[in-house]
């Protein structure tokens, strides 16, 4: 029987990644000294799962790593081992490691095999460095001979085993759940030579004997060039319904005590004291009770984590509730529907009452069913933040200064593609805010505020919109160093009266920044540019607040998901457009008094203090017949992208609605000012119009040369 | 089994031969794999899409997907006719050269009929020079004394739906 184990990497990937999360946050709340049992238990237990997939799927040096890390986690777990400083950071700077080799894995190449070694190095310093460790492993080796020998096995090293003693005791059940062990023997046969020993010694007498269970076990020698994971694939299916160990038979010269205590040698020849730590293996029986017990705490944590947080993956996890709810709408859906179609089959106008219920809780139970199923791609935004407090603690450190991290909302659901792309961005804003917001502790003592300072992560509902807010208690931006930089490169003039808002956006210019030097860590303004654009590209707007030596606040707005805009349908003529909502300022009607042109073409309005251009879309978009010919015959919708202004000229303004974005490029291609298009409740189609895209065209007369698309009148 | 057997005996009836749904367009007869016909709608009020090429006619919603309209007639320089109740939409399905599936409503005068080619009937297109576009046509074959000219639908989709260029405007 060959298997095809690929088809779930991507699910070992995802669950793997997960548990690293895990790993990393239980690391990061670990109170050196006084850790709580529970936290290790979660962390040992993720380290257990990657160890166990990544044997099983063949990614031994991964399995081989984890294995060093499990140890000293088991360690500690039963108390034998105190938890260090020292100890959470080399874990942690493991955890990196790990996710390095598993990413390497994931995408077929091989992880940095130096800095593998180095960090396996560290692990084996931190394990050799505690006394008595090593003689309650060694305790607990001796009295388990069959089960010690696992750990070697996965870590086999450089002896070549010429092959495999494999013990294989079933439980009495194995057959009942389909198994047979004759065919497990006949596969390992398959592989190699092999001799089998049979033990019957729990044979039963034959009035006790139930034929269905099984009583035997044997001893098996397969002896051949054969990796260990091609035996424990043909034990997969059983693995929980019966004991079995895989021990390697090594060449002449090596006798099985040795083989314990060889690889772990190897591994670091200069610690004589480990190898006896090595050889402490949970035993087969209570690593399948944490299995078990690591399965139902998966599912546990699935409640609060619902999805994968990985960004590569396409797959998305989703809360079972979630999928309850909705086979329950769809339930009362069929209801609804069949007792229309009964109204239908048999109607006159004395049940056009009922025929309105029922159409009102159609509708009901429509727009119900369309939230539940938006609901499905949204999951927590913990998944973007949870890096954070992790990032704070490295930078903090890195920076010499003390900064706490304090985060709420943590359970805001986000589209998952919202969360996929507004990670970086905020990685971005979170190490500015501490690179230049915070001060050192020295500054912050001078300025009269509490030595440590503190950053907050926090998002919210805010009318329809989610809001990410990241703020701090640091110095604040400084608005003369800006004006001054601004003024230097060109962009505004000295005698420009500008609000503070106007020059804190002067950040988001492209290469703009005010740090003397840049430090490696960032430059404040360097990237903003990106930031903004990739914020943009979402659909979202972001906002800085400044109050100098209070500290400084970035708000960044960004629509619930990717799927549903809100959007004002515009009428040009016959044509109907959708406007972002979220692009529009205002809409008004103009006066002759606010028009004026620039070099006798360029329309432009004067809104408050502002100049802004007016687009004629009838014209941008090349529409024949159209209502209104004198601008203030229509309606200007004053809209903003890429943090410029302009005004559509339109003919009339239908409504707000939510509309569900299609794409135009599945099956057309991109247009130039169209992000994509919608089905309006009759059915037609209507296209959504891409704000900063519509700018550029009118900029470019068109952008391919058309006369009609200049922005002229 | 008797259907398997059956369908088997129907292939070597016609021999290597593909079916092509054929149509009519100004006088002349062309043919579409049938398997990449998708439906056969009649004309519906499509959306414009702005800044296009003329013989794109805009968008229109199939069940939730939206789907480029576009006039055979103009696609081909032929006079261009009113359309009417009859008016034909063949809506194709196919692969473009990424490997994704595209969909394409092509205006048509009617729907002729189903023709069974074999590789061995088709003959290649002449050569008319750059006056008349040759392009998109994989072949001839005749029907009944017909011409019937093979189209293939992938590059007019990689023509008008994939790129920035051939635009006419």
């Amino acid at each position: 029987m060959s298997f095809d184990m690929a088809q779930f990497h991507q699910v070992f990937f995802e669950e793997s990644f997960e548990g690293l999360d895990v790993m990393e946050s239980g690391l990061l709340g670990m109170d050196p000294g006084a850790a709580d049992s529970e936290e290790i238990n979660a962390i040992f237990r993720a380290a257990h799962s990657i160890k166990g997939g990544s044997g099983t799927f063949g990614f031994s040096d991964v399995s081989n790593f984890t294995h060093v890390m499990e140890t000293l986690l088991d360690e500690m777990r039963d108390g034998r081992r105190e938890v260090t400083a020292d100890a959470v950071n080399v874990l942690l700077q493991s955890v990196d490691v790990l996710r390095e080799m598993l990413i390497a894995a994931r995408d077929g190449g091989s992880a940095d095999e130096e800095r593998v070694k180095e960090q396996s190095a560290e692990l084996e310093r931190v394990l050799a460095d505690k006394d008595g460790s090593g003689a309650v492993a060694a305790d607990v080796a001796a009295s388990e001979p069959v089960e010690a020998a696992q750990p070697e096995a996965e870590a086999e090293a450089e002896v070549e085993p010429i092959g495999w003693k494999i013990v294989f005791r079933p439980h009495q059940h194995l057959m009942r759940t389909g198994n047979d062990p004759l065919r497990i023997i006949r596969e390992l046969g398959e592989l190699g030579e092999l001799t089998s020993t049979c033990d019957v010694s729990d044979l039963p007498s034959l009035e006790e004997l139930e034929p269905e269970d099984s009583y035997l076990s044997w001893d098996l020698r397969l002896i051949g060039a054969i990796e260990k994971t091609q035996i424990d694939e043909i034990f997969e299916w059983v693995e929980d319904d019966c004991d079995f160990a895989v021990i390697p038979i090594l060449p002449e010269g090596f006798d099985a005590t040795q083989a314990a205590a060889a690889p772990a040698q190897q591994a670091q020849p200069d610690q004589p004291a480990a190898p006896a730590v090595q050889a402490a293996p949970p035993p087969v029986e209570r690593r399948q009770a944490e299995r078990r017990a690591s399965g139902s705490d998966r599912r546990q944590g699935n409640d609060r984590r619902q999805a994968s947080g990985s960004a590569a993956s396409s797959s998305i996890r989703v809360d079972i509730h979630k999928i309850d709810a909705l086979i329950n709408m769809v339930g009362e859906l069929v209801i609804t529907q069949s007792m229309l179609g009964m109204l239908g089959n048999d109607f006159d106008m004395s049940r056009v009452e009922r025929l309105r219920e029922g159409l009102t809780q159609l509708e009901r139970h429509t727009r119900e069913l369309q939230e539940s199923v938006m609901g499905i791609r949204m999951v927590p935004i913990s998944f973007s933040f949870s890096r954070f407090p992790r990032l704070v603690h490295d930078l903090s450190t890195k920076l010499g200064k003390k900064i706490e991290l304090k985060m709420s909302g943590e359970n805001t659901e986000v589209d998952k593609t919202v969360i996929e792309k507004i990670g970086d961005p905020l990685v971005h804003l979170v190490r500015n805010s501490l690179d230049h917001g915070i001060e050192t502790p020295e500054e912050r003592v001078a300025a009269g505020k509490p030595e440590t300072g503190t950053v907050y992560l926090g998002a919210s509902h805010r009318g329809g919109n989610i809001v990410i807010e990241i703020r701090d208690d640091g110095r604040g931006l400084p608005r003369d160093k800006i004006l001054n930089k601004a003024i230097e490169r060109g962009l505004v003039k000295a005698e420009d009266n500008l609000s503070d808002k106007d020059v804190y956006d002067l950040i988001f210019q492209p290469g703009f920044s005010t740090a003397e030097q840049v430090s490696d860590v960032s430059g404040r303004g360097v990237g903003m540019d990106v930031v903004r654009r990739n914020i943009n590209e979402l659909g979202g707007a972001i906002e800085i607040e400044s109050t100098p030596g209070e500290g400084s606040a970035i708000i960044v707005r960004l629509p619930l998901t990717l799927a549903i805009l809100d959007g004002q349908t515009i009428r040009i003529g016959k044509e109907i457009y959708i406007v972002p909502l979220v692009s529009i300022i205002e809409s008004i009607q103009i006066d002759e008094s606010m028009l004026s042109t620039v070099a006798g073409k360029g329309e432009t309005f004067k809104l408050r203090d502002e100049y802004l251009p007016i687009v004629r879309m009838h014209e941008a978009f090349g529409i024949q017949e159209h209502d209104a010919h004198k601008l203030t015959d229509g309606i200007l919708v004053v809209v903003e992208g890429e943090g410029r202004k302009c005004g559509l000229f339109v003919d009339d303004l239908l409504g707000q609605q939510q509309v569900v974005i299609k794409s135009l490029e599945a099956n057309y291609r991109k247009v130039d000012g169209i992000s994509g298009a919608t089905i309006l409740g009759d059915g037609s189609v209507a296209l959504i119009i891409d704000i900063p895209g519509l700018m550029r065209l009118a900029k470019n007369g068109g952008g391919r040369g058309r006369p009609h698309l200049a922005l002229t009148a | 089994m008797t259907d398997v057997d059956n369908t088997v005996e129907v292939e070597e009836d016609e021999g290597a031969g593909v079916e092509y749904l054929t149509f009519v367009l100004a006088d002349e007869l062309y043919g579409v794999n049938i398997l990449e016909v998708q439906e056969i709608r009649g004309w519906e009020q499509v959306t414009r899409i702005p800044n296009s090429p003329h013989y794109v006619k805009g968008v229109i919603n199939l069940r939730g997907t939206i789907v480029p309209i576009m006039d055979l007639r103009l696609r081909f320089n032929l006079e261009a006719e009113e359309y009417t109740k009859e008016t034909v939409v063949i809506v194709v399905r196919t692969t473009d050269r990424r490997g994704e599936q595209r969909s394409i409503g092509l205006v048509v005068d009617a729907v002729s009929d189903v023709l069974v080619a074999r590789e061995e009937h088709i003959v290649g297109t002449p050569e008319f020079g750059a006056n008349v576009p040759t392009e998109n046509i994989t072949g001839l074959v005749t029907d009944d004394e017909n011409m019937v000219m093979l189209l293939d639908v992938s590059s007019l989709l990689e023509a008008d739906c994939d790129t920035d260029q051939g635009e006419a405007a």
